[in-house]
């Protein structure tokens, strides 16, 4: 019997250490293949803007300057719009709809992004334009909104990365809602609240929760190509407006990878890959910590099947 | 006004925002569906499932090899992923307080974390790199290291709602560990396991990026798994970028045909499992 | 003020059996059992004699389902669990490491608190365990083997046109009888039941016993209950249990009628548990 349990434990352990190799071995990998750049270019690589691939000269901060700023604010944007959904199908809505609702929202979560992209080529960029086309002049001279209406840029790219990330952070912020003891919004009516007043006291005691929620979607957002290469306009610059083509580390990546011929090139687009991988891996990371935190503040472990165990558990 | 209509006031309006919110989001879906629709439909006719892609300026083809190619590349993201997704589940939530299951735990959260553009990368290192080959396998692996750690903590959770008493009475009656799990355990938890396969399918059919340097692309019918191989989203991506009206148009098509294809699979996974959970009785 | 002293449980007319000359089946010596650091069960000795019904009876806690398990090694599943002392079933060390725990469940059965019959047929549950036990040599024989369990576990009539409808659309008591078929069809020596019918309305806890009843005729059976009246009802030998300790264990009729020891006087009549 010893044996047969122990065959069964390292069988079933093995493909679980197929599971964490490849985890490994993505870091090691990227890690590997990065080393030409690393070596050449040091720190520096992140602080130069200039990517000019003919001329061997790599400066990556465009990429991660168009990544954190559409990520930034995609969730400036999604944020109160999902929390709101997550709070309106949580708490208020009345119980006919709640599925409906949530199979709609999943909907939007399955649209692959290459969809969200072509829409966003053929319909949103269009209409960005016509709304980059239509600010006052007076506005135009704020560097937030200047440049020539082309319609694909950084608004564009936030905007399809709002829509992709609501969905997202919606879902999490509901789960996290769930875990909030019911006696925690009792006794804020109990007090004479009003609703908004009771939801507050259940969103405070979910906070932490709730950050973890936001986290994730930034997270998501963080690594989303196809969508926003197809918006954004893949032009390597530094730039404050909202019009203004730009370019994200992801975008980088997928434009330019398989033209990439000398192996500097290339390492240094998987030097952009590899620090991709470990930002989104420390925001994951983070976020689940803070999410696990709430839950197992409120919930019970799995009792063990006689009295004595749980005593002793 | 006075305190408490104030209070009820900002209530009303808080409640608004929530309802609004919903409406914000459901306009862009309803936008998008419309046009999926109504350019998807105008495009799509027999020849567009049975062709291959003609050469630009040429009007008309198809993507029946796109549509081949998709398919075979998430069989092989299911064959490969599906069973070592479920069996580091199956071992997470038997030895689930050990320290190598929360390990493994770590390990596949976040691999559900890494930017699909991340893992394309590595599929493109291992198996692509070494052969100095794009191949359908490359995009399957890549696919299948996606599949991996949604199928473990889906098989994880689901096992462990499985009563532990219908575990110790197959023990009580003799049953190793491992026949428990498999013959008892499992089967129990099966319904909600076939809609987690059929849910991350339908994920990973809709899946790009990865496959840009894996399998790349091919403009004729190919089932060589050793070769590139077209997929309908690559093939969609092609298309969009490029300053074809045609292929404009057949982008659309595809673009529906993907999504109701994702769509078909989400649906019929939670058929599935609300007529097996039936059988179960529960 | 004296607590008013309860009517005591009498033990029926129906268990004269004289256990004095009953063979042994289980020889417990001086027993301890551990989860992990904390000790849950102290220097248990005792003797479980062959086609007796015997009950342990006792508070929550008391450890009386933590001894039962040991006595098919259901424990071992649990991480930190280790025992002192020796369990001996059939004269041969429980816990010794040439024995094969799997052949030991097959000869120890066991019957849970809360039925827990596998979401599959009526057939397939008792099935189950014949078929990895390869018990029966035909598909003939499997039919007669889960209709001979289900016959004793007096459930044949009426679920034998449905065999093949889910387990799980049976009612509770149904289902806990399902559950002492599934544990009879391994054609074990002894029967062990952690509170079978606890869950269960007072008619069919009735059927349960009168079935526990029959069974004592070709099986050894323990049975774990915190209903004092059930085990005077059906037991022959009652076992006492507290804090992890065996008090007392005597006849049936001797521990309720004139138990040696204070605390169990005071269990039996109701001043504590």
């Amino acid at each position: 019997m010893r044996s047969s349990e122990a065959g069964f434990r390292i069988g079933t352990g093995l493909f679980g250490a197929v599971l964490v190799l490849i985890v490994v071995g993505i870091g090691f990998e990227l890690w590997r293949q990065s080393m030409l750049s690393i070596a050449k270019f040091g720190l520096n690589f992140w602080a130069t803007s200039t990517w000019d691939p003919v001329a061997g000269q790599f400066g990556a901060l465009p990429f991660i300057w168009g990544t954190l700023y559409s990520s930034l604010l995609a969730l400036l944007i999604a944020t109160p719009i999902a929390l709101g959904i997550a709070v309106f199908i949580s708490e208020l809505c009345p119980a006919a709809l709640q599925q409906p609702l949530v199979f709609l929202t999943e909907l939007l979560a399955a649209i692959p992004s290459i969809v969200y992209g072509l829409w966003g080529i053929f319909v949103l960029v269009p209409a960005v334009r016509a709304l980059e086309t239509w600010t006052p002049p007076s506005l135009k001279q704020v560097p937030l909104f200047s440049g020539p209406p082309f319609g694909i840029g950084m608004l564009a790219a936030a905007l399809i990365l709002a829509v992709m990330v609501i969905p997202f952070i919606s879902s999490v912020a509901r789960e996290v809602l769930r875990t909030v003891p019911s006696a925690q919004r009792e006794a804020a009516y109990a007090l004479g609240a009003t609703r908004f007043e009771a939801i507050r006291a259940a969103l405070f005691y979910a906070r932490t929760g709730i950050v973890g929620a936001v986290m994730l979607g930034f997270g998501r957002a963080l690594g989303e190509t196809m969508a926003v290469t197809m918006v954004i306009g893949n032009s390597p610059r530094v730039s404050l407006s909202l019009f203004a083509p730009q370019y994200t580390m992801a975008s980088v990546i997928a434009n330019e990878f398989t033209e990439a011929a000398d192996p500097l090139y290339v390492n240094a687009l998987v030097e952009i890959g590899l620090v991709l991988f470990v930002i989104t891996l420390a925001i994951n990371v983070l976020s689940r910590l803070l999410i696990w935190g709430m839950a197992n503040a409120n919930r019970r472990p799995i009792a063990p099947a006689t009295d004595e165990a749980k005593a002793a558990a | 006004m006075n305190r408490v209509a104030r209070r009820k006031f900002l209530s009303q309006l808080f409640v608004a925002f929530c309802a609004l919110s919903v409406l914000l989001a459901l306009v862009p879906l309803a936008f998008i569906l419309f046009y999926l629709v109504s350019r998807g439909i105008q495009a799509l006719n027999v020849s567009f499932f049975t062709q291959m892609p003609r050469p630009v300026g040429e009007s008309g083809g198809g993507m029946a090899n796109a549509i081949v190619g998709t398919l075979i590349l998430v069989g092989i993201g299911a064959i490969a992923g599906v069973p070592v997704g479920i069996m580091s589940g199956v071992y997470m939530s038997e030895y689930a307080g050990s320290r190598f299951a929360a390990l493994i735990r770590f390990a596949a959260d976040t691999l559900n974390g890494v930017p699909s553009i991340v893992v394309g990368m590595f599929a493109y290192a291992v198996a692509v790199l070494p052969f100095k080959q794009f191949s359908a396998l490359a995009g399957g692996l890549a696919l299948a290291i996606m599949m991996i750690p949604i199928m473990a903590r889906t098989t994880e959770e689901l096992l462990l709602l499985v009563p532990s008493t219908m575990r110790e009475g197959a023990l009580a009656l003799g049953a190793t560990r491992a026949r428990a799990v498999f013959t008892v355990v499992l089967p129990a938890a099966l319904p909600g396991v076939i809609t987690g396969v059929m849910l991350a399918l339908a994920r990973i059919a809709g899946e790009t990026a990865p496959l840009l340097f894996t399998s790349f692309n091919n403009q004729f019918f190919s089932t060589k798994l050793t070769q590139p191989i077209s997929s309908l989203t690559v093939q969609l991506y092609t298309y969009a970028i490029s300053p074809y009206e045609d292929w404009h148009r057949q982008a659309w098509a595809g673009a529906l045909t993907l999504v109701t294809l994702v769509l078909l699979c989400s649906v019929l996974a939670r058929l599935a499992t609300r007529r097996l959970e039936r059988m179960h009785v529960r | 003020m004296p607590l008013p002293t309860l009517t005591r449980p009498t033990p029926s007319a129906r268990n004269p059996t004289p256990t004095e000359q009953a063979p042994v089946k289980i020889d417990v010596a001086h027993l301890s059992f551990y989860y992990g650091a904390k000790l849950a069960l102290s220097d248990i000795s005792m003797q479980i004699g062959a086609n007796l019904v015997t009950a342990f009876i006792g508070p929550s806690g008391c450890g009386k389902s933590t001894f039962l398990r040991t006595l098919n090694r259901m424990n071992d599943i649990i991480p930190g669990a280790r025992i002192e002392g020796r369990v001996q079933i059939n004269g041969r060390d429980a816990y010794g490491a040439d024995v094969d725990v799997v052949a030991l469940r097959r000869q120890v059965g066991m019957v849970f608190q809360r039925s827990n019959p596998f979401p599959k047929s009526i057939f397939e549950n008792i099935a189950y365990g014949i078929r990895i036990n390869h018990l029966a040599k035909s598909s003939a024989d499997m039919r007669d083997m889960v209709e001979k369990s289900l016959r004793n576990a007096a459930l044949w009539d009426e679920v034998k046109d449905r065999l093949h409808d889910s387990a799980l659309a049976l009612s509770g008591g149904q289902q806990q009888r399902l559950c002492i078929a599934r544990a009879l069809a391994i054609e074990p020596d002894v029967l062990l039941m952690d509170e079978p019918a606890s869950a269960l309305d007072p008619i069919a806890t009735q059927r349960i016993e009168e079935l526990i009843y029959q069974l004592k005729k070709q099986y050894t059976i323990v049975i774990v209950t915190h209903n004092m009246q059930q085990a005077a009802r059906i037991s022959d030998v009652t076992a006492f249990f507290w804090l992890g300790r065996l008090v007392e264990v005597g006849r049936t009729d001797a521990i309720f009628t004139s138990p040696s020891e204070k605390l169990t006087e005071d269990y039996v009549t109701g001043r504590f548990g």
